[in-house]
């Protein structure tokens, strides 16, 4: 067992929330990070398809990690991630259809989601299954944080309202259609992206001008 | 004699005190450059010799004069950015002339609304980067004019101010300002609006249903005639601006003029306009002489000059599309430039959903311009470097 030698438990949960966040830092899926944000409803169901899909997979692989040969190793991780990819994608069409039907083929790209493939190659193909659990859902929840925080942006200044209820529109806010279309995706990323760095460059330069001092 | 005809050949003897050590090469850089030395030897305690002294050091015993000058583009400190900006409002005041004479104080409100806009967030966008705001190269006063003459009469003022805020926010700041943009400032708060606010900026804002029958109000703008219904104002109207239309665009006569007088005073580049026109009419008049009318594309019957005179076309040749940071640098890439700008405007004009496709056009080939500009690197003078090996 090499478990020994990763971060701890507690330590992959926070640092997949903030300093690892999947979309802020490592720039990963940004495909459904683009394509499912124009509202908060699709946004938060994809980022729960993606925590069960990465909690099952990252429990699986985790489990057979002494099994896999290093050559087959993504091949695995792949079908692993499809069967349950398989399960939630007709979850959602037998239990919220229209959902489903929103997200199109973003829940089946779940499959290709670089997010779910690296975890299995970083966390769980080398550390225990409770290791590989926490890594999973701070790295879902952080996800998550990301999509709310695009989604959010782009619902209220877009339509106005937030999960569907009426907030800014309630003021009279007439909604930017951009922002519910595909360069609103882009724009409140970059933009947010941007905020982001600003603030964690703000943050760092006290400290690192002491221990220059 | 003066001091300092005796510089090249003592100058580190003569004035050990009075020069500061780090003087030593200027001092000798006096032999070649008498006018940078005077502006130099005002550290030694002698002015008063320093007028006459600044032209002896060039006069060698020869017929000959030999002059020697820092470079016209270090010399020449006309060519500021201001400068270049106030000409091109120079150019702009004609249109916006023509549009409050066409449009009264509808043009007059929007124009207002987005100008002070735009120079408020420039101010406020700038410092947020913790940089001086420059509102006093006009930069920021040439993009509100240019969104607000791109605007329909009817935009309520917040839809100014918004298109003002993405297009000084979004199309400049974010980049690093002016320079540094990668799009046209005005044309991408004006896609922002256009895009989000169709309701308030699509054809319909156009068209007073209350106006007088004669009033150019009440008619639909030329490029929305000609998809819906076939048919064109009569040129000379095109000409002269009484039709309807964005603020800026109706009269295409203020639009060459002011545009003339930049190309003549070298604000605008002449190629960009040149290649705009040349390929817009020969795209037009291909497909009229080789395919002719089509029943299901209306704007297929528009002839060479209904293209160049409608629409915004002008206005965007001479005044958007020219703008120095977002056009190519090198003369082939301008006429590339300008013909893909003309192309994207005959086929969205033609095909597309919108009336007009100028915009857009602009927006498309400005996310060009980085590779043309890689494609037409200049030969340098002497030839290109060789390859080795």
């Amino acid at each position: 067992m090499s478990s020994t030698d990763g971060p701890t438990a507690g330590e992959r949960f926070l640092n997949g929330i903030l300093p690892e966040n999947p979309v802020y830092r490592s720039l990963l899926g940004m495909c459904p990070v683009l394509a499912v944000t124009a509202g908060m409803k699709p946004a938060m169901t994809m980022a729960g398809a993606v925590l069960f899909v990465l909690v099952m997979a990252n429990i699986i692989i985790s489990l057979i990690r002494n099994l896999l040969q290093a050559h087959l190793r993504i091949l695995v991780f792949t079908l692993t991630i499809a069967a349950f990819v398989t399960i939630i994608d007709r979850f959602l069409a037998a239990f919220m259809y229209s959902m489903s039907k929103e997200l199109g083929p973003y829940i089946p790209l779940i499959i290709v989601n670089c997010i779910i493939i690296s975890r299995c190659e970083v966390c769980s193909s080398k550390q225990r299954v409770f290791t590989a659990i926490a890594d999973a859902v701070g790295v879902s929840l952080g996800f998550a944080l990301a999509l709310a925080s695009i989604a959010t942006v782009r619902e209220l200044l877009g339509s106005g309202t937030w999960f569907g209820l009426p907030i800014l529109s309630a003021l009279g806010w007439k909604g930017w259609a951009v922002m519910i279309l595909p360069p609103g995706a882009f724009l409140a990323l970059g933009v947010l992206l941007g905020g982001v760095n600003w603030y964690g460059q703000r943050k760092k330069t006290p400290s690192t001008e002491v221990a220059k001092g | 004699m003066s001091d300092e005809g005796k510089k090249p050949q003592g100058a580190p003897e003569a004035e050990p005190k009075a020069a500061p050590p780090g003087d030593k090469p200027e001092v000798q850089a006096a032999a070649e450059k008498p006018a940078a030395a005077a502006a130099e030897k005002k550290a030694p305690a002698k002015p008063a010799p320093k007028k006459p002294a600044a032209k002896k050091p060039v006069v060698v015993e020869t017929p000959y004069t030999l002059h020697v000058a820092p470079s016209p583009h270090v010399a020449n400190t006309s060519l500021t950015t201001r400068g270049l900006m106030v000409d091109v409002v120079l150019g702009l005041a004609l249109v916006v002339l023509a549009a409050v004479w066409f449009f009264r104080w509808h043009a007059v409100l929007v124009l207002a609304v987005s100008t002070v806009s735009c120079l408020i967030f420039e101010a406020i966008f700038v410092r947020m980067r913790g940089r001086q705001a420059t509102l006093d190269d006009f930069s920021a006063v040439i993009t509100g004019i240019i969104l607000g003459l791109s605007l329909p009469w009817s935009t309520p003022w917040w839809i100014c101010v918004v298109a003002a805020m993405i297009a000084i926010g979004l199309g400049k700041v974010i980049f690093g300002s002016l320079g540094q943009n990668i799009f046209n400032p005005a044309m991408v708060g004006r896609a922002f609006v256009m895009v989000s606010f169709s309701a308030y900026l699509g054809a319909g804002a156009y068209v007073d249903p209350h106006g007088a029958a004669q009033s150019i109000l009440s008619q639909a703008t030329p490029l929305t005639a000609a998809r819906t219904a076939g048919t064109m104002p009569e040129l000379w109207f095109l000409f002269l601006g009484n039709t309807n239309g964005s603020l800026g665009e109706t009269s295409a006569l203020a639009s060459i003029l002011g545009g003339l007088y930049l190309v003549v005073r070298r604000t605008a580049s002449w190629e960009i306009p040149t290649a705009m026109v040349v390929v817009l009419a020969a795209l037009a008049g291909a497909m009229q002489l080789f395919v002719g009318p089509n029943p299901a594309l209306l704007a297929m019957k528009m002839t060479v000059l209904e293209h160049l005179l409608s629409g915004a076309f002008l206005f965007g040749a001479f005044f958007i599309a020219t703008d120095p940071v977002t056009s190519p640098l090198s003369r082939q890439g301008k006429f590339y430039f300008g013909a893909g700008v003309s192309f994207f405007v005959w086929l969205l004009r033609t095909f597309s959903n919108y009336p007009e496709g100028l915009m857009f056009a602009i927006l498309l080939m400005n996310s060009l311009v980085p590779l043309i500009n890689r494609w037409t690197v200049p030969e340098p003078v002497g030839g290109l470097v060789p390859k080795r090996g």
